[in-house]
């Protein structure tokens, strides 16, 4: 299988072509993808793009919904989590 | 804008969608729309780790054999006017024309607040699978598998096998009623049906009857969680919690468009025809029966689309017969008042802008309660919260306003 090279915070990774974002975000250790409105840690929820729990910055563009997108060579993810 | 103009459009390439498709386009131009990236929707949902199962593959190959359209990742998000539709694109809307159209956007899981379910480790039990399959490692994590329907020993089986250490399923439904549902579905000789039911379950996976998770605890992440189990209470640790009571149909197109909703979703009369002219429902979006169901359902939409009566005539006692099962599911399924219990002062109920229970309280309607509040005005728009207020307050979901999802501001301009 094929397999992409991206960043997540800053980081590097490689995964299989066909993961979704949202799972190479959990699978690089991290939980927390947003911070809620309340400031709360929140990470991915319904797994089927309806409870945009798994927002996160790709390529410099907010607000996306890591669970419906896959891995890109080169993308950039960033969460809102602080490691 | 681009648009694109076909003879019947089909939104939800699941498998009540490409049923759709398959049977329509024998004799005309069709294109689907879908927001997820390939053809499956939820049952046959593909991914890093999942390939479609044959009867998926011969319906995708006959749609490709046919040049039957696709426009995957796009959401249907507004119709400006009759016989269209908006279609949105990372951040690109796209205008779909047709003369039918057939909804099939299938269903989503219900989630029921209680403490702790925004922790992280905490999924929808539909939704830790659909995670899996798009290459999430669960490989030795303990998991605890609860809520209620038919999907909970499925789940548990599907993550089994991909190395998942799970616990056990919590299942709300007592030990007679879900003996009743299995011998209810004697009757209907499916595969479908098989998976899911529980007495059939392997072996290897254990079944605790009336059971409802009443807390998952642990700090930031859920590190156990408290169980009620026929009114006695344990503590179980895990590594995630999958939890979801059943599902519930998407209804906000069909809404949109104006179609009459009833008790088990978009109504449709034997042609799968809804109240709207030229707009048929298929599938999981007219109620929660399964794939089979769906997928007769979305065949006599197409057929019935492209006016080829005889097909259809065929295939209704087929399609009345699983709609028995479909009687006998939400039978079996009903959640009851226990999970009120649980939820607690400062339970969230609207995940998107934060309103606990408490808030709410406060409030006869949803209606108030979101221009109060800002529950459900969130990005995700009340799928979340709406079914979740629906049972804890009685509240009924009131319209719906486009877009039907986000979209970006630049994006609304171009509309
Ligand atoms: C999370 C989840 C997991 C499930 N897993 C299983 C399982 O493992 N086994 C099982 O037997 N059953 C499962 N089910 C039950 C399943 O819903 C049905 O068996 C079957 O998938 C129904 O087929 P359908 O075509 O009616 O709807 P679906 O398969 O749900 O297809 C509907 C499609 O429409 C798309 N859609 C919805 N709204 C829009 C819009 N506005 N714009 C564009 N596209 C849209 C959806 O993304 C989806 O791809 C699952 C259900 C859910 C919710
Ligand atoms: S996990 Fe719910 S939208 Fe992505």
């Amino acid at each position: 299988m094929k397999s992409v090279g991206l960043t997540i915070d800053g980081e590097e990774f490689e995964f299989a072509e066909g993961t979704s974002v949202a799972a190479a975000v959990l699978n690089s250790g991290r939980h927390e993808f947003r911070r809620s409105v309340t400031g709360s840690a929140r990470s991915a929820f319904c797994g089927m793009g309806v409870c945009y729990e798994c927002r996160v910055t790709i390529d410099g563009v907010g607000m996306e919904k890591s669970c419906q997108i896959y891995v890109a060579q080169g993308m950039r993810i960033q969460t809102d989590g602080n490691y | 804008m681009e648009t694109i103009d076909t003879k019947v459009l089909v939104v939800g390439g699941g498998g009540a969608g490409m049923s759709a498709a398959a049977a329509a386009s024998r004799d005309c131009r069709v294109t689907i729309v879908d927001d997820n990236p390939h053809y499956g929707g939820q049952i046959w949902r593909q991914g890093v780790s999942e390939k479609a199962p044959p009867e998926a593959l011969e319906l995708i190959n006959k749609l490709e054999n046919r040049s039957v359209g696709f426009a995957p990742g796009t959401t249907i998000v507004d119709s400006p006017e009759p016989k269209a539709l908006i279609g949105s694109r990372a951040g690109k809307p796209t205008l779909f024309r047709f003369e039918k159209l057939v909804i099939a956007t299938g269903a989503r899981e219900r989630f029921i607040p209680f403490p702790g379910w925004t922790k992280q480790g905490v999924y929808g039990a539909g939704g830790l699978q659909a995670l899996v399959k798009a290459g999430l490692d669960v490989a030795g994590k303990r998991i605890i598998v609860a809520g209620t329907g038919p999907l909970l020993v499925a789940v548990a089986e599907y993550l089994q096998r991909k190395g998942a250490k799970v616990s056990f399923v919590a299942e709300l439904a007592g030990k007679a009623r879900l003996l009743r549902f299995g011998i209810g579905l004697v009757q209907y000789p499916s595969k479908f049906l098989k998976a899911c039911s529980f007495a059939l379950a392997p072996s290897s996976i254990s079944i605790r009857t009336s059971s409802l998770v009443e807390e998952a605890r642990g700090g930031r992440r859920v590190e156990s969680i408290r169980l009620n189990r026929h009114g006695k209470i344990e503590e179980h640790e895990c590594d995630i919690l999958a939890i979801g009571y059943h599902l519930v149909p998407n209804l906000e197109l069909p809404t949109l468009l104006g179609c009459d909703i009833g008790s088990e979703g978009a109504m449709v009369d034997s042609y799968q025809r809804t109240s709207v002219a030229d707009v048929f429902a298929a599938g999981e979006t007219t109620s929660i029966g399964g794939i089979e169901l769906s997928c007769v359902e979305g065949q006599i939409a197409g057929y019935a689309a492209t006016g080829n009566k005889e097909s259809v005539k065929r295939l209704v006692s087929k399609r009345n017969k699983l709609r028995g099962f479909s009687r006998i599911l939400k039978k079996t399924f009903e959640i009851d008042d226990r999970l009120k219990s649980s939820v607690k002062a400062e339970t969230m109920v609207c995940r998107c802008e934060d309103v606990s229970y408490e808030t709410l309280l406060e409030f006869d309607n949803w209606r108030d309660a979101k221009l109060q509040t800002r529950c459900g005005m969130g990005p995700c728009q009340g799928r979340i919260c709406g079914p979740a207020t629906e049972y804890l307050f009685d509240w009924s979901p009131d319209g719906v306003r486009p877009p039907l999802f986000p979209v970006r501001v630049k994006e609304l301009g171009d509309l």
